[in-house]
Order: C-alpha cells, then sequence, then structure tokens
C-alpha cells in the first residue's frame, strides 16, 4: 500500500474538524512584520558596519545618486508583493509578475541615457568603479537578515513553486539590502549600478530559490 | 449556474468554519473529500498511474487544506483554492511514482464529485506514521480521530485546558504532515 497517514479519510476529517479556527496573527500580517524586522536588522547592521557616505548631502542633489533609489525600490516593491502573493495557491499572479518589468525598465532606461551622455571611452571606466567589491559583499549580507525572516514566515504559505517563491523572496531581500547599500556606495553611475547591483541581487535570488527549494516545500 | 452557487456555498462554510463552526467544517471537509477524490482519481487514470495513491492524495490535500486556511482569501472563492492545493498534491504524487510526464489535469470546477466509495485505507495502518509522534500527542491524535472524542472530552480525561489541547493537536497534525513528507520524499 502506497504511503499515507495510514488512518481512514473519515477519521481524518474528525480530527481537522476539531480544531476549525486558526490561531495567531493573520499570514499577510506576519509577512509584512516579518519584512519590517528584516529591514530593520539589515539597516542597525548598515549603520554599524558602514553606516551612509560621508557626502551624502551634496550627493542628494544629483540624479545619478538618487535614481540608484529609485531602482532599488523599484525592485524591492513589487518583488515583496509578488513573494506574499505567491503564497496563496490559485491567486493571479500575473500583473504582480510584469510589476517586476518595473525595476528593470528603470535600469534600463537609465543605462541607455547613460550611454547617451558619457563618451564611450569612459563607459568602462564607470562600470567597473571603484566599490565592485564591496557592492558584491555588502548587498548579499544585508539580504541575510529580511530573506531569513521572510522564508521564516512563507513556510506557513502554499506556494505553488517553493523554488520560484525563495527566488522571489531573493528579490525583494535584494532590493531591501541594495537601498541601504546604495547611501553608502559612491558608484552612482548606471553603468556601474546595472553590473554590480544586479549580479549581488542574482546571487541573493539564487540563495533564495536553493533556501526555498528546501524550505518551502509543502 | 450550480456550479457558481456550490462553490458560493463553500466559500460561505468555510467562513463559518473559520469563525469555529466544527460542524460546518466537518461537512466541508467530506464535501472537499469527494471532488478531490474524483479529481485525483481521473488525473491518476489518465495518467494510466492506478488507483493506489488516490486517497493518500485526498488525505494529503485535507490536511494542507486545514493547515494552511489561512492562505485562502476570504473574498475569494475557495473552490480554486481548493483545485490549486490538490493539483500540487496530484502532482507530488505522481512525481513520486517517477512519472514524467502528466496528462493534464482537468480543472477542478469542472470535476463532479463522485459518489463516496469504500474507504481503502484499513485501520491496521494507523499506527505507523501516528506512532511517531509524542505520547501525549498520539493519545490526542486517537482520541479525536479514531475514538471520535470531543476536544471537550479528551481535556476533561487528559487534565488538560481545551486550549493546550487544541494547540497539541494542531501541533500534531503539523508533524504528520512533515513526517509524511519525509516518508514520501
Amino acid at each position: 500500500m502506497a504511503e499515507g497517514l495510514g488512518v481512514k479519510t473519515s477519521d481524518l476529517i474528525a480530527a481537522l474538524a476539531a480544531d476549525p479556527q486558526p490561531r495567531g496573527m493573520a499570514l499577510s500580517r506576519r509577512y509584512v512584520l516579518a519584512l519590517a524586522l528584516g529591514l530593520t536588522v539589515s539597516a542597525c547592521a548598515f549603520f554599524v558596519i558602514v553606516g551612509p557616505r560621508h557626502d551624502i548631502a551634496h550627493a542628494l542633489g544629483t540624479l545619478r545618486f538618487d535614481w540608484k533609489f529609485v531602482d532599488t525600490i523599484a525592485l524591492a516593491i513589487p518583488t515583496a508583493l509578488l513573494a506574499r502573493r505567491l503564497l496563496r495557491p490559485g491567486a493571479g499572479t500575473a500583473t504582480l509578475a510584469i510589476a517586476l518589468l518595473v525595476p528593470v525598465i528603470a535600469l534600463g532606461g537609465s543605462v541607455a541615457m547613460e550611454l547617451m551622455m558619457v563618451p564611450s571611452d569612459l563607459w568602462m571606466t564607470k562600470l567597473v568603479g571603484t566599490n565592485a567589491i564591496h557592492c558584491l559583499t555588502l548587498i548579499p549580507l544585508l539580504s541575510i537578515a529580511p530573506l531569513a525572516a521572510l522564508i521564516f514566515v512563507m513556510r506557513a504559505g502554499a506556494p505553488a513553486n517553493p523554488s520560484v517563491a525563495g527566488a522571489v523572496a531573493g528579490l525583494a531581500a535584494a532590493g531591501l539590502a541594495a537601498t541601504l547599500y546604495a547611501s553608502n556606495c559612491t558608484d552612482d553611475s548606471p553603468l556601474f549600478v546595472a553590473t554590480w547591483y544586479t549580479i549581488a541581487t542574482a546571487i541573493v535570488a539564487g540563495a533564495g530559490a536553493i533556501v526555498g527549494e528546501r524550505l518551502l516545500r509543502w | 449556474m450550480a456550479e457558481g452557487q456550490a462553490e458560493e456555498e463553500w466559500a460561505t462554510k468555510m467562513r463559518a468554519a473559520l469563525a469555529g463552526d466544527e460542524a460546518v467544517y466537518r461537512q466541508l471537509l467530506e464535501e472537499i473529500a469527494r471532488s478531490v477524490r474524483a479529481m485525483a482519481r481521473g488525473a491518476f487514470s489518465r495518467a494510466r498511474a492506478g488507483d493506489a495513491d488516490v486517497e493518500d492524495v485526498v488525505q494529503e490535500t485535507l490536511l494542507a487544506i486545514h493547515l494552511k486556511r489561512d492562505t485562502w482569501d476570504g473574498g475569494m472563492k475557495l473552490a480554486p483554492w481548493v483545485g490549486a492545493i490538490a493539483r500540487h498534491k496530484i502532482i507530488d504524487a505522481m512525481r513520486r511514482r517517477g512519472a514524467r510526464q502528466f496528462a493534464p489535469i482537468e480543472d477542478f470546477e469542472a470535476v463532479i464529485p463522485a459518489p463516496e466509495p469504500g474507504d481503502p485505507h484499513a485501520l491496521s495502518d494507523a499506527e505507523r506514521l501516528i506512532a511517531t509522534l509524542p505520547a501525549r500527542q498520539q493519545d490526542i491524535v486517537r482520541s479525536i480521530s479514531l475514538q471520535g472524542q470531543s476536544i471537550a472530552a479528551t481535556a476533561a480525561r487528559l487534565s488538560m485546558s481545551e486550549g493546550a489541547v487544541r494547540v497539541a493537536l494542531h501541533r500534531a497534525l503539523k508533524s504528520l504532515a512533515s513526517a509524511w513528507r519525509r516518508v514520501s520524499a
């Protein structure tokens, strides 16, 4: 005989029916709480380890610096919403999935502008920048707390595809981490952002997929 | 039209269940079990996979519905949510049997609940997974599921509060779900 609980279905129903009311906080609220907690831990770590760059007051007046936050927030918000939606079986996710194009458009548009405004012999210099290692270290590091918090609450959900759900949670965590890191990083060229931020984000999304595959199965 | 009404009824029943109505919840789970059984049987027969796993899928789906009922959006219909969970469990079961190709699984809404057949699970199997639980949880699960005791009666017998029995039952069901996953992985 195949595996199973080894009880009659009617007995199982009796056990389930004895406990109709779910306890505790609603899943969607726990999700928001986890997001806030993860971000808080990351922000504390960020201010302890590096903090914002010293010329931030001046940098805030420059479009390239400010646009980094457009990119990172455009990544964090739709992915965080999508990861939450993915926890509900049968829920439509198409609209939210399309919202994932927002960060791609924001980044792609700024890259196109940069390529037009900067002479081509400087492209490589802008792309390589001076903080690539920093970027590849700090974004994944600052993603750990939000990703762990998200995966923890997402275990109560029922994602149709656990590794996709984990990867999307990784994107959201990387979006939050990159928002923090962007205020430290002195490379503001969209060429730098499109290269190194993207690689860092891909690392976190890959980690999310691997962890999700293991921990989000149900 | 009739299908739409049935769906509406399911959502209403689920809302009543979530508000604490045990009788309605039991009735709803029985109806869901019949629909899922029909759906799984159809999927397995199209995949030429035989009927052996059908009741497992039904039980796994019921358990998932119970443990994940928080993921149902109360403003939505219930049937698509149940269907998505059942489909997930059916595909899982087929994958375990090594199937590489899955015949398309019929849409849940289109499935007409089949009459209840004899339950293929013999009681002699009952100990296998339940036996892996801690003693107190085993006692509570047996008392409520196999002996059909109420939570109140179980609580009185074990000198526990009803709340504590509910928590223990919930934990036991969660451990059963994960034990099941380990066994069938």
